[in-house]
């Protein structure tokens, strides 16, 4: 990467496996189990947190030397409670489509404890770039995560991805529904996205130990 | 460390401050949008009316409006009548698909008498009389257009909501669900019934069309439930009005 010095890059890389907002600093879980039980609204939600991160954690450091200790919890919320709505109303102006697909979303967005997080982890005290960097970072990581969940929660809940069936058609019986194959109706209930989520962490540490806490 | 910002005299201005611009910015952008945002809902409530009556672009498994730059001409062409029926009298009014159900549903509550929008289509040679409803979900609103026959048999039907589960109770605006309920009678040996949205009732495929059930998806009871509720206690209120249909 030539663009980014080292250090820059890992603010990028680290979120997405070792520092993953979900699987090791465990936040926006409840986002993650809401929305996953379709591959679609996960990859969604996951650009919908990118653009919002990485824009709000610059927003935050700009103001991180204005911004007083006493209120700031409440003026991250004030920050990004307005960027999703104006994003929102835009689109509802410009691309009305969209933003029917997204009008779920924009609550979970302001609610999602990542992007507090990030605010208060570290847009105030990093600089804009830096933050910018971070912001993108920890919200491709939560997306990675959101979309594993779903690409499973989809296949194996409905038997289809993205909407279109993959495993053959279960009333007609046929592909693998025809040798005796179910859908698993538990998959799209929301307990089995944290038991997804788990199974994932735990693959996670099996493979990198030093992840384990005491 | 004892700075600027930890004074209570500049928290309280920051506070002030921070309120006036960014409430200014969403008034701003709020009143700045309004027109291109209601041009949008107006356009979807005839994409919806006509998605009810079997005017729309369906590809074999997904709901597809007609375009919005078709919708005006098509609304123009398709739908012969819109009708407000208020109590007993029956007007016509070409602005009837904007009026607010909700506001009416509210109006009802505190004793003004509801109106009713009806809208008369005609396709094919076959008469359409949709209904908008609107009813509640698991999290939030959700709404319909009913394409009923002067039998108050459904021909077609477009669901929509505004914050269901995406994945399950989002669902009930896919072809799957709605599909279901073309064809299902509102009544049952003549007595206004409704639809319900059940689990188990042995017909997946929806072949009975007079059991006055359609199958629920799995993972959406609450907002399956709504459906039904909502069906039942809107489309009760046209009742009266299809009776004097078939004088």
């Amino acid at each position: 990467m030539g663009l980014l010095s080292k250090k820059d890059a890992q603010l990028i890389t680290d979120p997405l496996a070792d520092n993953n907002p979900i699987t090791i600093q465990v936040l926006g879980i409840c986002s993650a189990l809401a929305i996953t039980a379709e591959l679609k609204a996960s990859l969604v939600m996951a650009i919908s947190v990118i653009f919002v991160l990485g824009i709000g954690n610059v927003v935050i450091s700009l103001m991180r030397n204005i911004i007083p200790s006493k209120i700031r919890i409440i003026v991250q919320l004030i920050v990004v409670a307005a960027l999703v709505i104006i994003v929102d109303l835009v689109l509802k102006a410009f691309a009305y489509e969209l933003s029917k697909t997204l009008s779920v979303f924009v609550g979970l967005i302001i609610t999602n404890c990542i992007i507090m997080g990030r605010f208060e982890a570290f847009a105030l005290g990093n600089g804009p770039w830096k933050s910018f960097l971070d912001g993108i970072g920890n919200a491709l990581g939560y997306g990675v995560i959101l979309i594993i969940v779903g690409f499973f929660r989809e296949l194996f809940g409905s038997g289809t991805l993205f909407g279109i069936p993959v495993l053959g058609d279960p009333i007609a019986k046929t592909g693998l529904y025809a040798i005796g194959y179910e859908n698993n109706g538990f998959m799209i209930m929301p307990p089995m996205a944290l038991i997804v989520v788990g199974i994932i962490i735990w693959i996670q540490r099996t493979k990198n130990k030093a992840l384990i806490e005491d | 460390m004892e700075n600027r910002t930890d004074k209570n005299s500049y928290t309280i201005l920051f506070a002030i401050g921070m309120v006036l611009v960014v409430g200014a910015l969403l008034a701003f952008a709020a009143s700045y949008l309004k027109p291109n945002i209601d041009e949008n809902k107006r356009l979807e409530k005839q994409q919806n009316i006509l998605y009810a009556m079997g005017v729309n672009e369906n590809d074999e498994s997904n709901a597809n409006f007609v375009s919005t730059a078709d919708a005006p001409e098509l609304f123009k062409k398709y739908i012969k009548k819109q009708l407000v029926i208020q109590g007993t009298s029956v007007t016509e009014d070409d602005q009837a698909y904007l009026i607010d159900v909700k506001k009416e549903q509210a109006n009802a509550k505190s004793g003004i008498e509801r109106k009713l929008p009806l809208f008369v289509g005609e396709k094919d040679g076959k008469t359409f009389y949709i209904a908008p409803i609107r009813g509640k979900g698991l999290w939030d609103a959700i709404w319909a257009y009913v394409a009923m026959d002067k039998d108050m048999v459904v021909q077609g039907v477009f669901f929509d909501h505004k914050g269901e589960t995406a994945g399950l109770g989002a669902n009930i605006n896919k072809r799957f669900f709605m599909d279901d309920f073309i064809g299902e009678d509102l009544k049952d040996n003549g007595v206004f019934k409704g639809i319900a949205v059940a689990k188990g009732n042995a017909d997946p495929l929806n072949n009975d069309k007079s059991d006055n059930e359609v199958d629920a998806i799995a993972g959406a009871t609450i907002t399956g439930n709504g459906v039904a509720a909502m069906i039942k206690s809107e489309l009760k209120l046209y009742v009266p009005h299809f009776e004097t249909l078939k004088n």
